[in-house]
């Protein structure tokens, strides 16, 4: 075993016992504290937007904005990729 | 990469209609059912990356030149903008609804609770899918063609 | 103890995925651990929106009853497409990488003197 590897080992123990430790302290699973936001949305959808898709209507009118920036992203990894391939490409 | 042999080009050609039209069908009933401009295009975009495997990346490379993909994706996210836009013309704010109300387009108001589907519902948001979809389709599957047609011609080149 | 158990799922899948991004020396591998890096954090984000006894958040033809939140679903759906661009750019650069120095071994890499 390298140094690198011990160091790695010790670094991957102590993630793994936060990580384990704050799973088994979280609240149980399916009660929920606080809701008051998507208990708005789920009275009101089908009068506001007029949809009955309870999540298409968050997507693409409640938060329209974070759908503007997720097509900003997937248009800039395809112009990546096909800037990364031109100099193969004889035509 | 080559092509495959002749049984799996036809039963391809078969069965590219089938896929295309069920992707069509959820991007279409996103106000609906679960689904949508996402979930829809990566069904149709999967089809096409079908018969990329089946045909040869030379063969589909000549057929469809990653100049036209370009061209219908930046076609997607100008409606989808333009969308957007139209919402601060005849609304108040940027991204608003403003097709709600309408009795022309897709205007009707649900009644409240558990109704069965109608489709002439959900203001813009039907639009917006399809504009999404068509986004999503051109951009995978121009990731993909041009993957392969980049390592077949790396693989030439090294031969 | 059985009521946290997707939580300590999440931490199953981000713990393997930590494990092949330290301790694997082949490119492809590290790039599989990133993705079930990714696969664990849409699932912790999906299961911190269930309610109890609850159906999905759609009106057409449901039996009624208490919803689930719609909001994580909608933030998990942008984090797939994010997710699955990074993995398209990953790779292309692994080509990339592969054409120049001929090896996928990350201890061969990564010195400036060519």
């Amino acid at each position: 075993m390298s140094k690198r590897n011990m160091i790695a080992a010790v670094f991957f123990g102590i993630v793994a016992g936060i990580f384990v430790m704050s799973a088994l302290l979280m609240h149980p699973f399916g009660e929920l504290d606080e809701s008051a936001m998507d208990d708005y949305i789920i009275e009101n959808t089908q009068e506001e937007t007029g949809a009955n898709n309870g999540v298409t209507a968050v997507v693409f009118d409640y938060r329209g904005f974070d759908t503007l920036g997720e097509a900003t992203v997937l248009f800039t990894a395809v112009a990546g990729v096909i800037l990364v391939f031109r100099r193969l490409h004889d035509d | 990469m080559t092509k495959m042999s002749r049984i799996v080009q036809t039963i391809t050609s078969i069965m590219f209609p089938f896929a295309m039209i069920y992707g069509l069908y959820v991007i279409a009933h996103g106000h609906l059912t679960p689904g949508g401009g996402f979930q829809g295009g990566a069904i149709v975009a999967s089809a096409c990356a079908m018969i990329l495997v089946a045909f040869g990346s030379k063969w589909t490379m000549e057929k469809i030149k990653e100049k036209h993909l370009s061209i219908f994706e930046s076609v997607g996210a100008l409606c989808f903008i333009g969308l957007a836009f139209f919402g601060l013309i005849f609304g108040s704010v940027f991204f608003s609804n403003y097709l709600v109300g309408n009795e022309m387009l897709f205007g009707v108001i649900p009644m409240a609770g558990s109704t069965a589907a109608d489709f002439n519902t959900g203001g813009v948001i039907p639009l917006m899918n399809f504009a999404v979809g068509l986004k999503v389709i051109a951009g995978l599957f121009a990731i993909v063609l041009v993957m392969a047609y980049a390592t077949t011609k790396l693989r030439e080149g090294k031969k | 103890m059985i009521y946290n158990l997707p939580y300590l799922a999440v931490v199953c899948l981000v713990l393997i995925g930590l494990y092949a991004v330290l301790f694997k020396r082949n490119l492809i591998k590290m790039i599989i651990g990133i993705t079930l890096i990714e696969s664990g954090v849409n699932l912790f984000l999906i299961t911190l929106g269930y309610r109890k006894d609850s159906i999905a958040p759609i009106y057409t033809s449901s039996p009624g009853g208490i919803m689930s939140l719609p909001i994580p679903q909608a933030l998990t759906l942008t984090s797939i497409v994010i997710g699955v661009a990074v993995l398209a750019l990953m790779l292309s650069f692994v080509i990339h990488i592969y054409r120049h120095y001929g090896t996928l071994d990350v201890r061969k890499m990564g010195r400036l003197k060519e």
